[in-house]
């Protein structure tokens, strides 16, 4: 797999003009360390409404076969928009860190 | 194409996402959400090139070396994305009438501007290339100021908003003048499409809307309202709220203009008064907080004005 | 086999332009350029190209739409004068920054203000940082010639950049001239079909061009494009040898005449070279050791090989159609006076303002500055080393 550009790289090693050919890669770039608040997903309550899904601005609410997984903690910000959203409290916000 | 659409919710969001996690916009931020959701109304077997104009979307989804976008993508500057765009457009249709593209393959020409890229700075590149007529579709994610610069007004931003470059103080009560109507300017460009909407429940109408503006052949354009959490002043967590608060104030209504022919997609049961879009957001705090209540008033008017000329344009009185 | 013609630079221009038959041309109307998009549309509404004819509603939107269209894997094609490059610049600097090879057509005229619409050089000379490569054109000839190899020039994969091919408004855009023509096979062959690596419209090759860079990469990928520019130099004159080839004429960085021994110099751009070379001949005949070197390729500038051709001179006038307020010159001054500065032995070097808003170059006038140089050599005293030739005292 080719290396991932990164500012060590001589200009030789950088695309042209800043170019990318690998569409897509900033999923491999964490945003999840923005957290001041988690999302917990508590799948007891949740009702697959997906409600939550479309409304999260960093796509981390990944969805397979009409049912919402668990979240991607390396890209959510932890906005709260979806526990917002969630008309059956099936996402409760907790201080980030506290979890663990 | 005046089919009612179904929206199937849940097969809709089976689909691969075109645009990833990852960016750098901030938490909460509207525009992704826009984005995400226009673009789920591509069919999955459809390309499609994305333009951008420079603002908070561009410089926060494709700072190198990573990008979001799973689709061709162009940033050129802050005033040309339609302009780009619509050269990208031309380009396809000069290349595939040539035979140097796959009959086969189909593609879809999509623009994303802010309000500055496309009320502002961006009108004329906007009128021209709606103008000629290009088979793309225009999206404006208006958070209402130029937010990327640091939240400067723009002719999108509402009366008396607060602003950095229109801020409230000893004598100034924020932005004088009362917001542009994009949406009717570009309908009186005589495209086939034209709508405006923003997040309400399950995005249906923002999702019906980008099909069909899409998949209708022509220039079409959305105006799509989409909350700034920095530059509004609310809790990020509250973004669908303020939104519904937008719609059943009539502050935002949501209609579309199909080949001339205006029509209302949503009336509220009950008119909410504008007091209550602006009191959930701090850049009106100095309006309603005041002790007079002129400010509100004017506001209040010019809202009732504008709606009550809408309900006409659609038929609806 | 060349075709004898009789046509204005700017019909030249579009004839190039038309035979390379571009996927794309996206232009808006400025005067002395007007006649090529013009010509250009009568071509597409003949159905005599494929071009897709996009009728912009400004200048930076025709190079915005440029970009968008060549990044999408089509040539494309555009001209412009004046305050129309001034008004595209911005988008001048992302075309070659994206690594596009843009072909623009350049009928040089004046910038505003005061608003003038004849020839002189400040728009192209306002645009020679941007990174294009820059061929200067002194007739309809070369005008042609010029646009051809452009394209080869730009789109080879070691350089990849746009390219601007200029000539003089009115005095060559509209002068109607003797000119060859190559066959359209011909010039369609020469220039082949544009094939870019990788751009927007390749299914399952999806590209995000355009970048935000952080100060961790700006300045490695503005050294990509000094190496452009430096490539480029191999591949002008390979493209020149094939292009020789194929028609016969020669090309190079400059063009010399009378050069070899002459004492006395000027270094210019564009149709006062013609001039120049009548005052060269009339002032030959009576003995007089002066000679001329034009520049072709401002952008790269080929300052070893302009040294290699001065160096034998004593006395160089260096003339500009373009201020640049630096209140010592132009470009065409400094980029010489730069390049010769580092040599042991060099030239006498001094700066002529010439031509501005179209002021009339004559033999009269041309004669004058190559006095002024014998003068100096008389006198021993360089005097004034920037002066404005024409000019109403």
């Amino acid at each position: 797999m080719a290396k991932e550009i990164n500012e060590t790289m001589n200009w030789k090693e950088l695309t042209p003009g800043g170019t990318i050919y690998t569409a897509g890669n900033a999923e491999n770039f964490n945003t999840g360390d923005w957290r001041v608040n988690k999302p917990i997903f508590k799948e007891d309550k949740c009702i697959q409404c997906l409600l939550c899904a479309p409304v999260c601005p960093d796509t981390s609410i990944p969805v397979k076969d009409g049912k919402r997984l668990e979240f991607d903690y390396d890209h959510c910000k932890g906005c709260a928009i979806c526990a917002e959203v969630c008309p059956v409290d099936a996402i409760e916000m907790i201080p980030e860190g506290q979890d663990e | 194409m005046t089919t009612e659409m179904k929206y199937k919710f849940k097969e809709e969001l089976n689909k691969e996402e075109r645009f990833t996690g990852g960016h750098r916009m901030c938490a909460g931020c509207g525009a992704p959400v826009a984005v995400r959701t226009v673009l789920r109304a591509l069919n999955e077997e459809d390309e499609a090139v994305i333009g951008s104009a420079t603002g908070c979307l561009e410089v926060s989804t494709f700072m190198y070396p990573y990008t979001s976008w799973r689709d061709s993508f162009i940033h050129n500057a802050f005033e040309n994305a339609a302009a780009t765009t619509s050269g990208a457009e031309a380009a396809y249709q000069s290349l595939k009438k040539q035979g140097k593209i796959d009959k086969d393959t189909n593609y879809k020409f999509i623009a994303f501007g802010g309000d500055g890229g496309t009320y502002d700075i961006g009108f004329q590149s906007l009128s021209g290339a709606m103008e000629r007529n290009h088979d793309m579709t225009y999206v404006c994610y208006d958070n209402g100021a130029y937010m990327n610069t640091g939240i400067q007004r723009s002719s999108a931003t509402p009366r008396y908003a607060d602003t950095t470059t229109t801020p409230v103080g000893k004598k100034g009560r924020g932005k004088s003048e009362f917001r542009k109507d994009m949406t009717a300017i570009m309908a009186d460009h005589n495209l086939p499409y034209v709508a405006q909407t923003t997040f309400i429940g399950n995005l249906k109408d923002l999702h019906t809307k980008a099909k069909k503006a899409i998949y209708t052949e022509g220039a079409t354009f959305l105006n799509v309202m989409a909350p700034c959490p920095r530059g509004w002043r609310y809790p990020p967590e509250k973004l669908m709220e303020l939104c519904k608060l937008a719609v059943e104030t009539c502050y935002w209504p949501m209609y579309e203009i199909e080949n001339g022919e205006w029509r209302l997609n949503y009336k509220p049961k009950k008119k909410l008064p504008i007091e209550e879009f602006l009191k959930a957001q701090g850049r009106f705090k100095h309006v309603t907080k005041a002790e007079k209540k002129d400010m509100i008033e004017e506001i209040q008017a010019e809202v009732d004005h504008r709606w009550e000329k809408l309900l006409v344009k659609c038929g609806e009185k | 086999m060349s075709i004898r013609e009789k046509l204005s630079g700017n019909e030249a221009a579009a004839t190039a332009l038309r035979q390379m038959n571009p996927d794309v041309m996206a232009a808006f109307p400025i005067t002395p350029s007007t006649e090529i998009p013009q010509y250009f549309s009568k071509y597409v509404s003949d159905g005599r190209v494929d071009t897709e004819f996009v009728p912009v509603e400004s200048e930076h939107s025709a190079m915005s739409a440029c970009i968008g269209s060549q990044a999408a894997g089509a040539r494309t094609v555009t001209a412009t004068s004046a305050n129309g490059l001034a008004l595209m610049v911005e988008e001048l600097y992302i075309a070659s920054s994206s690594r596009l090879p843009i072909i623009l057509s350049v009928v040089n005229r004046a910038l505003s203000g005061p608003i003038n619409i004849n020839a002189d050089h400040s728009d192209s000379m306002g645009a020679r940082d941007a990174g294009w490569i820059q061929l200067y054109s002194e007739d309809n000839q070369e005008a042609y010639d010029n646009l051809i190899q452009a394209v080869r020039i730009g789109e080879h994969k070691d350089v990849q950049l746009p390219v601007m091919v200029c000539q003089d408004g009115f005095i060559t855009s509209h002068a109607i001239e003797n000119i060859k023509l190559e066959e359209d096979e011909d010039v369609k062959e020469f220039v082949g079909t544009y094939k870019a690596e990788e751009h927007l419209i390749n299914k399952g090759n999806p590209i995000a061009m355009g970048p935000y860079d952080t100060a961790d990469y700006y300045m490695e990928h503005k050294y990509q494009q000094n190496r452009a520019m430096e490539n480029a130099k191999k591949v002008i004159e390979e493209v020149a040898a094939e292009f020789k080839e194929m028609t016969g004429r020669e090309y190079g960085f400059f063009e010399t005449y009378e050069l070899e021994d002459a004492d006395y110099a000027l270094v210019l751009i564009n149709s006062a070279a013609g001039t120049a070379k009548e005052t060269i001949d009339k002032m030959r005949a009576e003995g007089k050791k002066v000679g001329l070197l034009k520049i072709r390729v401002f952008r790269p500038f080929n300052r070893d090989r302009l040294v290699e051709l001065l160096k034998d001179v004593k006395y160089v006038a260096a003339m500009d159609r373009s201020e640049t307020f630096s209140t010592s010159g132009g470009p065409v001054y400094h980029e010489t006076a730069a390049a010769l500065y580092p040599e042991t032995t060099r030239p006498e070097i001094i700066s002529y303002m010439y031509g501005l808003g179209g002021r009339d170059v004559t033999i009269e006038s041309i004669e004058s500055v190559f006095n002024d140089l014998m003068e100096i050599e008389e006198t021993g005293e360089v005097g004034e080393r920037y002066r404005y030739l024409s000019l109403r005292e």
